[in-house]
């Protein structure tokens, strides 16, 4: 009877289940991966916790160990699923369609078996070659085919998203794509672009490599592969959460966006801009032409440009809203914001989070600045705040309604979900400034500083103050954690469901300016056309290099040195 | 507020941000054409399997001119050969860096030097000490367990 019960809560459109699947494994993955972070952040503190966190968890042999799961499930595997989840989901409501289903199941089924390879040698400490698995490290073969697996589940969302925007435009010919869908799609077909670096990497490089087949790696070779999708990726989990400020927050706070051609002008803009940029994580790299590099420079500045819009657009939007609720003064509109909803606490302290994460991503991509900040401590005190503030909270707030909306089931714990998301947006916070001004003081990042052997102790004293801050910040982050996951964790697994009239809506944003009859929305509605051209753009910054190195091949041999 | 209001304030704000953006650039490009010194550049690609057998001179600090050195630099899991270099203050020095085994990376601490050491790379990038003091240099790409130990010394003396 259960079963039938089950069923009966997705039938209306089957697309909630598949749905709800991804988000669920998300932040199952989110849940571990969070785990080891307050022992990063303790580290940074001059704490070492791993001997004692080894007695409980006997399978933890290192900070190393720890780091590559937090940084692989936090930042790969849930970002990624969330969005495979959330933007289907979204788009179907909003199309008023299903994607092939089961289609649909065949990506999460790959998710969920390449997640599974990849936690074998990664919680067995065979593959502690950290989230950017540089050759030549080299991991287990199954890391590396399970990361495969799970990229080759995000293309999948790429094809469910572009097929099903495809069938929508041939039912509705003429009419232009609805907001949300027009953004996910665009998400997914930038994500198509960027996709191709990581799978040339692993299916031509590390996958033979790690099986024996291939003697050695070219590592600068594998590195630019690996940057190509590296920084776009950035923008892949961030769009997930440019989606919900656009398409969502601000109807929840009874607002509307200024112009909903400029919003598709956003997103056009990270389509074609987003991945030819890769080389500003590789300012540091002998053997990129400097020319090459001030390209990428160039086009990573143009990026900044859709975000700095956004910041403008969707507080204007926030703005106007709270100004209708009875909001009055410059900054006194501010109170009138629905704080109690979590969508809307959660999304607003993740794009504060963001300014100051842009403002810092300017600097990262400043080729000549770079040098003083790079691998320093700055650049995970950096991407903790657009990454795991500015995305993770808005996908926590966005997961709040989507949860019981997709399920039935109604939120528990709904005061200590904006408890833990006040805590996260502080801890994080705290920690950024803790860890960006240890960074200018040259902490280096991804070392176990609190193991340091006897005659290096104390090199590291003049940051002394700022370690402190990440030990708070640490503490603060892992009640933090509980606070927010007992509650999805929970609502998730209670059997009441509330009948459907009771269940929340989920309702899209409009615009002051729609997008009715404007030539310019039907010019950037041939999407097939923009796709298009982001992939030249792409090949064209970086063929030349590619080739060059390519030609000169050089075999490293593997090495496990951990 | 007006409708038309907003989105002139929307462009307004778009037209700053370009420009802004554009001031930035201005900044990089400048600064590339008179200090940049300090980017590394590729010397030459190399067989990592030979760095130890010949294939990269031997590593230590080499007098090319007066004030002016050379310098051999191997990074390996986990120490800098040399692990300790002596410089004066104004010498001008050419560091060339590679690895035998994985990524790492040197970084002169306090300084712009920031090189990522690829094997296959030889990194070549140059500076002059102005400042006297103790330096260290510290490995800052992951390069297996004991990474966070993998520190040299630069002295510069007056």
């Amino acid at each position: 009877m259960a079963t039938l019960a089950r069923k009966d809560a997705y039938a209306d459109f089957p697309v909630k289940k598949v749905s709800l699947y991804f988000i669920t494994l998300g932040f199952l993955a989110l849940s571990i991966g969070t785990l080891f972070g307050p022992f990063q952040a303790l580290n940074y503190a001059n704490i070492n916790l791993y001997p004692w966190l080894q007695k409980i968890l006997p399978f933890v042999k290192s900070y190393y160990q720890g780091l590559t799961l937090h940084g692989v499930l936090n930042a790969i595997v849930f970002t990624q699923l969330f969005a495979q989840g959330a933007l289907l989901y979204l788009q179907s409501k909003e199309m008023k369609l299903l994607p092939q289903m089961g289609m649909a199941w065949v990506a999460w089924w790959l998710a969920f078996v390449g997640l599974v390879l990849a936690a074998i040698p990664l919680l067995m400490d065979d593959a502690t070659v950290l989230y950017t698995f540089y050759p030549p490290l080299k991991g287990h073969p199954l890391f590396y085919i399970g990361a495969a697996l799970i990229i080759v589940s995000s293309l999948l969302s790429v094809y469910l998203s572009a097929e099903l925007w495809y069938r929508w435009k041939k039912q509705n010919p003429g009419k232009p794509t609805p907001l949300v869908s027009y953004m996910s799609v665009v998400t997914w077909m930038m994500w198509g672009v960027a996709a191709i670096g990581l799978v040339v990497e692993a299916v031509v490089l590390l996958i033979p490599w790690s099986l024996g087949l291939l003697k050695g790696v070219d590592p600068l070779l594998a590195r630019t592969l690996f940057w190509w999708t590296g920084h776009p990726i950035v923008y892949f989990w961030l769009l997930p959460a440019y989606v919900v400020w656009y398409g969502i927050l601000p109807k929840r706070t009874g607002g509307k966006l200024i112009s909903d051609p400029l919003a598709r002008l956003v997103f056009l803009a990270f389509l074609i801009f987003s991945s030819p940029v890769g080389f500003h994580h590789q300012f540091a790299d002998p053997g990129i032409d400097p020319f090459w590099k001030l390209v990428h420079t160039v086009l990573t500045m143009m990026v900044a440009v859709p975000s700095l819009i956004t910041a403008f657009t969707v507080a204007a939007s926030l703005e106007l809203g709270a100004r209708e609720a009875g909001g009055r003064g410059v900054l006194g509109w501010i109170k009138k914001l629905n704080w109690r909803d979590p969508v809307v606490l959660a999304s607003t302290l993740g794009a504060i989070s963001f300014i100051v994460g842009g403002a810092g991503g300017i600097v990262n991509a400043s080729f000549t600045l770079d040098y003083v900040v790079h691998n320093t401590t700055w650049i995970p005190g950096h991407f903790h705040l657009p990454v795991a503030t500015a995305v993770t909270l808005t996908h926590i707030g966005l997961a709040a309604v989507l949860i019981p909306h997709l399920t039935g089931k109604p939120l528990v714990g709904l005061k200590y979900l904006r408890a833990g998301i006040v805590l996260w947006f502080a801890g994080m916070m705290i920690m950024a400034v803790g860890m960006h001004t240890m960074g200018l003081l040259g902490v280096p990042r991804r070392a176990w500083i609190s193991n340091l052997a006897p005659n290096l102790e104390g090199i590291y004293a003049s940051s002394a103050i700022w370690m402190v801050l990440n030990g708070i910040a640490g503490v603060i982050l892992f009640v933090a954690a509980i606070l927010i996951f007992y509650p999805l964790f929970a609502t998730l697994l209670q059997g009441k469901r509330l009948p459907p009239e009771e269940r929340p809506e989920i309702e899209f944003t409009e615009a002051i300016s729609g997008p009715e009859g404007r030539r310019s929305v039907m010019v950037m509605d041939r999407l097939f056309f923009w796709w298009a051209t982001a992939l030249v753009i792409v090949l064209v910054v970086y063929m030349p290099t590619l080739i060059r190195i390519w030609s000169t091949f050089v075999s490293a041999p593997g090495f496990r040195l951990w | 507020m007006n409708k038309h209001v907003i989105e002139a304030y929307e462009r307004g704000w778009t037209y700053f941000s370009l420009l802004m953006i554009l001031v930035f650039l201005v900044f990089i490009g400048y600064t590339l054409s008179g200090y940049a010194f300090y980017v590394p550049d590729a010397a030459r690609r190399i067989d990592p399997t030979t760095v130890r057998t010949g294939g990269f001179p031997e590593p230590g600090v080499e007098e090319v001119a007066p004030g002016k050195y050379q310098v051999y630099v191997i990074g390996q899991a986990f120490t800098w050969l040399p692990s300790e270099m002596r410089f004066k203050v104004g010498d001008e020095v050419t560091f060339f860096v590679t690895s035998p085994d994985v990524q790492h990376g040197f970084y002169i601490h306090g300084t712009n030097i920031n090189v990522q050491v690829i094997p296959g790379e030889v990194a070549k990038v140059k500076t002059i000490f102005k400042r006297p003091g103790e330096y260290l240099v510290i490995c800052n790409e992951y390069c297996g367990i004991g990474h966070q130990n993998m520190i040299g010394r630069i002295v510069v003396e007056e």
